[in-house]
């Protein structure tokens, strides 16, 4: 039975990757003759003269071959007597170090290239501390082209004392560092005279050999649960993968979040029922009695992971669009998805020193240390003591776009002391006394689309019609509540979550309430939505800009035309309309009294 | 200790499940695509194991360009009653009626037969996450494609702008019209595929052991004539000759090769030895360096 390594090369530009990890599947015998041919063919069509290129093995898409660079990661799969490898090859390009970093969480083992020529790098740098960031243990750090430097001993030590200098705080558990030349072959496969003064194996000997395995911290048994199988009435179980420990038949789990337990009834593995399984097997379990248990439930059995809703972790920024604090994101972890805001940045890494820096934003590929706060408490552990339940991943919740991955450090505290004090008088008591339902009608548009004039003009008919009613309206909110706020992104992302947070309180006090905010970011309503839950209403005023601009009540429009007033929505910065809002209106095609008909005809049923 | 992280297979294994429970969790309308080989003969065993005792919770699908090989369609049809799965199959009738054929229309048939006729299923269904069996050892611009695929409204990959993959955390979340194409077993070799064939008993199409069948010899390529559809050049004549098949496609443009290998042994030591990839077997493949790439930015899978 052979046990199976998966490694990444990574490094600079230009270091050699792709031509390492070609040369190691060429002269390992790991190459089909058909491609061996078409190696040879497309190396004469190349640039780089002649010779064989072994990085065309690897760069397999056309715009990679076109600019002899590598963009995305390649898998490739080979296997010796001793062991199976799968390598990713990652790019060395600062533009694309989110690419690494996909083959870096799946690792066990990173060579980082180092040109000889060129010594340690931003980007050595960089790759390494992403490294590190995922729990990368072992660290081989080639040294390559040492052809270029006529296999000089010296500078060969020189570039290995830089570097250990630099990764002693990186909590690898081994660094071995090994001079080679991709090009030539020397130390891949087999040792060369070249380097007579190097004591150490072969690049793929040492892969060979390496042993990965770490020292199991006595891990009692955790399954999070991926799906919930009900074929039919007389069968319930509940698919996994085991993730740490063993389990048995018989055994009494627990189930979180919350405190119920059960006995393991049956375990299924495959098409057969087992006794007892092990941590990595895909399993499907039954319980003795009901417990109320869904996708994202953890299983337990002596292990006690988190259950919190508020955590510090260690951030790596991979959307285009960057990161701002208080917005609202999609978390994924383990199985479960949910609504998380980065509530802190408490402060940036600087790739090079590790030095701590101050920001509130981070772009991408950078890297930040933040508190993120759940919309609900989840399991979840420290990524050193378990992988599974301490990544994540964090979902843009517009593009969908996978924004940032992270790492777990320690669960934060807040959320074990403030608890949630129950009271006697409930929302519903509160509805029933005003003989009405709760809504917030959120009313979204450009300034001069008619939000606050239609806000105005449908709360006095609802209180015509008896009804208890409360109008936030967005000036007279920045006289109080947000004084304190500007109108950069970030501040206006805070705005719009202290305005739901308010109207969610007056909902539950049970008031009908009216905002009349521009909100301009599609992803902000959505968060607003989010917190204030089925009492949201979104009216969206469609008023086209021209006639807006026309009416300029407030003359603001001159003077974002003139450039005195800075992010004016509409004209220096952008409205994203609504995609699914209750109700659109158009002040320029309906009058006032028109449209207050269409929003009160439209939220009657709502509020009786 | 025996984990399973130390054994390859089951290590493999336990990671195309996860896959699939995935997806079945977190996806609305799912579909496997089903292209009867010993690949998707694989990935039917993952799924049936995957949710036991529960069927697979989506249907198969099969594309069929109504030229392959007959043993395939009767194994397709045995196995779907056998095991009680749904299996849609869908055909580009327009392209029967205007007599589309890999005779006579090249790399068009392909595009017609094929990619057109998966991107007209999918949309028709509904289905906006489709499985296929791709593995990453297959092609070089398939060992570039993450395990989640993303499409645009016409099914197109963009290869430069691939959503990061971290650890097992896959981002399912897709905006109308788009789609995922997932391939479970991407880290897959070909002698994954075999080993793990006769570990588990998985039944797959007899194309695949060595036989005397009807071949001729075209551009280096033995090809079998499986029906009186076949064109025959003037001086071709079909001979009796001892092949099998190292992939299954569409009969004219599968490629044999000559082997004694009638066992499943004999068969994965002939992968082990082997000096040409499978790839080799496939006419349409090497037409250009760059050729599965561009199929996969039109939406071939």
């Amino acid at each position: 039975m052979t046990t199976m390594l998966r490694f990444i090369a990574c490094g600079s530009v230009d270091d050699g990757k792709s031509t390492l990890i070609g040369r190691m599947l060429y002269d390992s015998k790991q190459i089909y003759i058909d491609q061996e041919q078409a190696l040879i063919k497309d190396s004469k069509q190349g640039s780089r003269g002649g010779d064989i290129d072994f990085a065309l093995l690897l760069d397999g898409l056309s715009a990679e071959r076109e600019q002899g660079i590598t963009i995305d990661v390649a898998y490739r799969y080979f296997s010796t007597d001793r062991r199976s490898f799968i390598v990713a090859d990652t790019p060395g390009h600062e533009q694309y170090t989110r690419n690494m970093a996909v083959g870096a969480s799946c690792a066990d083992l990173a060579l980082i290239l180092v040109d000889a020529m060129n010594g340690v790098m931003v980007q050595t740098k960089r790759h390494s501390r992403i490294c590190s960031l995922m729990g990368i243990k072992h660290i081989v750090l080639v040294i390559n082209k040492m052809d270029l430097i006529e296999y000089d001993k010296g500078r060969f030590e020189d570039i290995s004392q830089d570097y250990l200098n630099f990764a002693s705080n990186l909590g690898f558990d081994s660094i071995e560092v090994i001079p080679v030349s991709a090009t030539d072959g020397v130390n891949i496969v087999e040792k060369s005279l070249h380097t007579s003064w190097y004591k150490g194996d072969s690049l793929l000997k040492y892969l060979e050999e390496i042993d990965i395995t770490t020292q199991s911290s006595t891990n009692g048994f955790l399954m999070p649960v991926q799906r919930v199988s009900r074929p039919d009435s007389n069968f319930r179980g509940f698919q996994g993968q085991i993730e740490s420990g063993s389990v048995a038949v018989g055994d009494e789990v627990g189930v979180l979040p919350g405190s119920e337990k059960a006995k393991i009834k049956s375990i299924i593995s495959g098409f057969e029922n087992i006794d007892c399984a092990i941590a990595g097997q895909a399993v499907n379990i039954t319980l003795d009695r009901e417990v109320d248990i869904s996708r994202g439930s953890v299983l337990i059995k002596n292990s006690q992971p988190a259950v919190a809703d508020l955590f510090t972790a260690t951030i790596l920024w991979m959307d285009d669009a960057s990161m701002i604090a208080g917005r609202s994101y999609f978390l994924k972890i383990g199985t479960k998805q949910i609504a998380a805001t980065i509530i802190k940045v408490k402060h940036k890494v600087d790739i090079n020193s590790g030095s701590k820096m101050s920001a509130d934003s981070i772009i991408k590929n950078e890297i930040a240390v933040c508190d993120i706060a759940l919309s609900e408490k989840i399991v979840f552990d420290k990524y050193i003591s378990n992988k599974t339940l301490g990544a994540f991943i964090l979902i843009d919740r517009v593009s969908n776009m996978t924004s940032a991955c992270g790492v777990i450090e320690h669960q934060l505290d807040r959320s074990d002391n403030i608890t949630w004090q129950k009271t006697d008088i409930t929302k519903a008591d509160r509805l029933k006394q005003k003989g009405q339902k709760s809504l917030t009608l959120w009313f979204t548009g450009l300034s001069g689309s008619g939000k606050s004039s239609l806000a105005n003009e449908v709360e006095k008919k609802l209180v015509a019609m008896g009804k208890h009613t409360m109008l936030l309206d967005g000036d007279n909110i920045r006289h109080g509540l947000s004084r304190n706020l500007g109108f950069k992104e970030g501040d206006r992302v805070e705005n719009i979550r202290r305005i739901a947070e308010v109207s969610k309180l007056m909902n539950n006090a049970g008031l009908i309430v009216l905002t009349a905010f521009i909100s301009p970011f599609e992803k902000d309503r959505q968060a607003a939505k989010e917190i204030i839950g089925d009492d949201f209403f979104e009216i969206y005023l469609s008023t086209p800009i021209e006639e807006c601009e026309k009416r300029d009540v407030k003359g603001l429009y001159k003077k974002a035309r003139a450039g005195v007033v800075a992010n004016f929505t509409g004209v220096s910065s952008p409205y994203e309309e609504p995609s699914n809002p209750d109700i659109t209106i158009d002040t320029s095609e309906n009058n006032l009294s028109t449209s207050t008909s269409m929003v009160v005809s439209k939220i009657l049923d709502l509020i009786e | 200790m025996n984990t399973v992280s130390n054994n390859h297979l089951g290590h493999l294994e336990a990671e195309a499940i996860y896959i699939l429970r995935e997806v079945a969790a977190e996806c609305a309308k799912p579909v496997m695509l089903y292209s009867i080989g010993k690949d998707s003969s694989v990935m039917l065993h993952l799924a049936m194991k995957a949710f036991y005792p529960e069927k697979p919770p989506f249907p198969f699908m099969h594309i069929d360009t109504t030229w392959k090989f007959r043993e395939m369609i009767e194994f397709r049809d045995r196995k779907a009653s056998e095991l009680g799965i749904e299996m849609l199959i869908d055909t580009n009738d327009k392209g029967v009626a205007d007599n589309i054929n890999p005779f006579d229309h090249g790399s068009a048939y392909t595009d017609i037969m094929k990619t057109e006729a998966l991107k007209e299923a999918l949309d028709k269904y509904g289905f906006n996450v489709a499985f296929g069996g791709a593995r990453r050892d297959e092609e070089k611009s398939r060992a570039k494609e993450r395990i989640f695929s993303f499409r645009n409204a016409s099914h197109a990959w963009d290869p430069k702008n691939q959503r990061p993959e971290m650890w097992k955390l896959f981002n399912t979340r897709i905006n109308p019209n788009e789609s995922i194409r997932v391939f479970p077993i991407s880290n897959w070799t070909e002698k994954d595929i075999w080993q793990y064939i006769k570990r588990e008993n998985i039944e797959i199409v007899p194309l695949y052991f060595a036989k005397e069948r009807p071949v001729v010899e075209r551009d280096g390529n033995i090809i079998m004539v499986d029906d009186d559809r076949f064109h025959l050049n003037p001086n071709e004549k079909p001979e009796m000759r001892k092949v099998r098949f190292r992939t299954l496609g569409c009969y004219p443009l599968t490629g044999g090769c000559e082997s004694d290998a009638e066992t499943l042994d004999e068969i994965i030591s002939e992968t082990l030895t082997t000096r040409s990839s499978e790839r080799t077997t496939r006419v349409i493949d090497h037409e250009a360096a760059s050729s599965m790439e561009m199929r996969k930015k039109e939406g071939y899978f």
